[in-house]
């Protein structure tokens, strides 16, 4: 079965820099994550995390080893296929990144409309539906300016999961939320998983968070341990 | 706005809601591109009426070949040509009809002002080399010491030009002779003179007794039905022994002369480059703007890059905001372009005005530099990584 995991690394290599400040930041990274699971990545700071998180999206290119997202190869990968995956895929960052002339709302349409899809009562209900999920159905016609930072948070989780992605890479997602709010982001990503067969990897330093993980990798200086 | 937009482009309009949020920037970007519009418009109009002013004594007369001196780049301009060359080109079977063309200023001293007059003498006889509004009234010029006067010269009231008619003539003192004029044409204020008058050449030798019918300023020629003048032209130009002669169509004429008009004489340099300095501002005004703009967006285009958005959309978002300064700058400066128009037209009298083939033109123009500036400012795209964004 291990063919149709979601995300398939193998002997993964990573540098930074050029000539005498070229430095490996990730080390034959071995890892498979299982469909509806989620996967929690810790590790100390500059462990390289994010890096092996990037790598995983298609948000970095490959340099040596093996990522097959969803099936296909990561490493070689041209713009095209690239564009694809991104689309079948949640990215949550830990700066929320969302457009400051876009409303809460327009945000998350902006997750719906990559996949071609124009604003409808349809798509329109989808959105609310999914402010809704994360507690800001009073705030959908907000621009960012008037979101406190962790409201803004949750409308980028928000927009990363309108579009129903097989998977979700989360970087530190709840750093800028409340324990209470980050907890329940958590759950529903978990729900997700549950209900569509959503793969979430998460990369947390939340203890309460690890509990509901299905599965901890832990990272240091570029290895898995 | 929005919703059409929104309709149009079948996505949020992300470049307009951009645009709007930075109202001050968009305000200063459309004051741009209005201002180079507007400088756009004026040179234009300028260099327009120029060309509408240079070709309007053409109007005047009805020739298929013109002979002309080497340094005559214009009707009003240059040396003489001896009669001669008119008889021997008169040989070519399919020339049919001949007649020299003299021209000189007249000052018209007035109360506020001495007139200039460019008078052209022709002879009364070949009233087919005359244009129809003008050899209607060739028997007038048959009278002696008699002239036809541009009635849209400047400086002469429209209601004392209005009144100048055969019963009611007006005149002045020429070089001790005193001029009538027995009725008028439209002609229209050019760059040189403030207006045009006719009279015979009889009259104009009278007018200037150191002038000689034997050498007139400019040969005019007819040619057979049928014949083609530029053809017959390049044949007179074997036939003709002085090499040095500029023998060209009439059509050719003036083309020649507007095209003299427009890039050797200062005023014509001065006009093009008017309008180049109108396109640079507005490229570099949009380039600024649009450029500014999409670097306060690197990390939410990155965003939209890890969202999987292809390159073409962001592409959009820039030549939508590049459409939209074109669209909504153009409007301003064209009313304001037609408005510093009319000002300037009633202070000049010169055929200062915005036609639609103009409006249309510097439209394109307009939208052709707004995508420019665009495609050169989505080159700072490219520093949209995604993987900068953690
Ligand atoms: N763009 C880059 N250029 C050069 N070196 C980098 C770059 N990004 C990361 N690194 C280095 O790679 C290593 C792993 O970094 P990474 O960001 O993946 O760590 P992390 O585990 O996410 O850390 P943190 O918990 O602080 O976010 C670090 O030593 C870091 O300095
Ligand atoms: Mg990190």
């Amino acid at each position: 079965m291990a063919n149709t995991d979601p995300i398939m690394v193998r002997g993964l290599n990573h540098w930074f820099g050029q000539g005498e400040a070229r430095k490996q930041a990730l080390f034959d990274i071995n890892l498979s994550v299982v469909k509806g699971s989620l996967t929690v990545l810790v590790g100390p700071s500059g462990s390289g995390k994010t890096t092996l998180l990037t790598l995983m999206g298609c948000l970095r290119d490959v340099q040596d080893g093996s990522v097959r997202l969803m099936g296909h190869e990561l490493l070689g990968a041209n713009r095209a296929l690239t564009e694809t995956l991104r689309r079948r895929t949640g990215v949550i960052f830990q700066a929320h990144n969302l457009h400051d002339s876009l409303t809460a709302m327009q945000n998350v349409l902006m997750g719906l409309q990559v996949h071609g899809l124009r604003r409808t009562p349809e798509t329109e209900a989808a959105a609310r539906h999914m402010l809704q999920l994360v507690g800001l159905a009073d705030r959908t016609d907000y621009l960012p300016a008037n979101l406190s930072g962790g409201q803004k948070q949750r409308v980028a989780v928000a927009r990363a999961l309108v579009g129903s992605p097989e998977v979700v890479l989360a970087d530190e997602p709840t750093a800028a939320l409340d324990r209470e709010a980050g907890l329940a982001v958590v759950r529903m990503l978990k729900q997700l998983g549950q209900a569509r067969g959503t793969s979430t990897v998460m990369v947390t330093h939340d203890p309460r968070i690890l509990d509901l993980a299905d599965r901890i990798v832990e990272i240091d200086e570029g290895r898995l341990t | 706005m929005s919703r059409l937009l929104e309709w149009l482009f079948g996505r949020l309009p992300i470049g307009w809601l951009q645009l709007m949020h930075r109202r001050t920037r968009f305000g200063a970007a459309l004051a741009g591109v209005a201002f180079a519009n507007v400088l756009v418009f004026v040179q234009v109009s300028l260099m327009n009426s120029m060309s509408l002013a240079t070709l309007k004594p053409y109007d005047f007369f009805q020739a298929d070949i013109m002979i002309s001196a080497q340094d005559a780049n214009s009707l009003s301009e240059g040396g003489n040509v001896a009669r001669q060359w008119m008889f021997q080109a008169m040989q070519d079977p399919e020339v049919t009809a001949g007649m020299g063309l003299m021209m000189a200023n007249v000052s018209w001293p007035r109360v506020q002002k001495t007139l200039t007059l460019t008078t052209f003498g022709v002879d009364p006889e070949q009233s087919g080399f005359l244009s129809p509004g003008i050899a209607d009234k060739v028997a007038l010029l048959q009278l002696r010491d008699s002239a036809l006067l541009d009635r849209l010269s400047r400086g002469l009231p429209r209601d004392e030009a209005a009144a100048i008619r055969p019963q009611s003539s007006a005149s002045f003192e020429v070089s001790g002779k005193t001029l009538s004029i027995n009725d008028t044409f439209a002609g229209g204020g050019g760059f040189g003179g403030d207006g045009y008058m006719i009279v015979s050449d009889q009259t104009f030798l009278d007018l200037f007794p150191a002038r000689s019918s034997a050498a007139p300023d400019h040969i005019l020629l007819k040619v057979a039905p049928g014949a083609d003048p530029d053809a017959v032209a390049a044949r007179l130009r074997k036939i003709i022994t002085d090499k040095a002669l500029r023998i060209r169509s009439y059509a050719a004429a003036k083309a020649e002369d507007l095209v003299y008009q427009q890039t050797k004489r200062p005023t014509g340099i001065i006009f093009g480059f008017g309008v180049l300095i109108g396109v640079l501002v507005g490229i570099v005004i949009v380039y600024q703007v649009l450029s500014a703009d999409v670097a306060d967006h690197l990390s939410e285009y990155a965003t939209f890059k890890a969202m999987g958005y292809p390159r073409r959309f962001f592409l959009g978002v820039v030549f939508e905001e590049a459409l939209i300064l074109a669209f909504l700058g153009f409007i301003p400066g064209a009313i304001i372009g037609t408005a510093i128009l009319t000002l300037m037209r009633k202070a000049t009298t010169l055929p200062l005005t915005m036609t639609p083939g103009m409006a249309t033109t510097v439209f394109v123009a307009t939208l052709v530099t707004c995508v420019v500036s665009g495609a050169i400012a989505t080159r700072r795209l490219s520093a949209a990584d995604p993987a900068d964004l953690f």
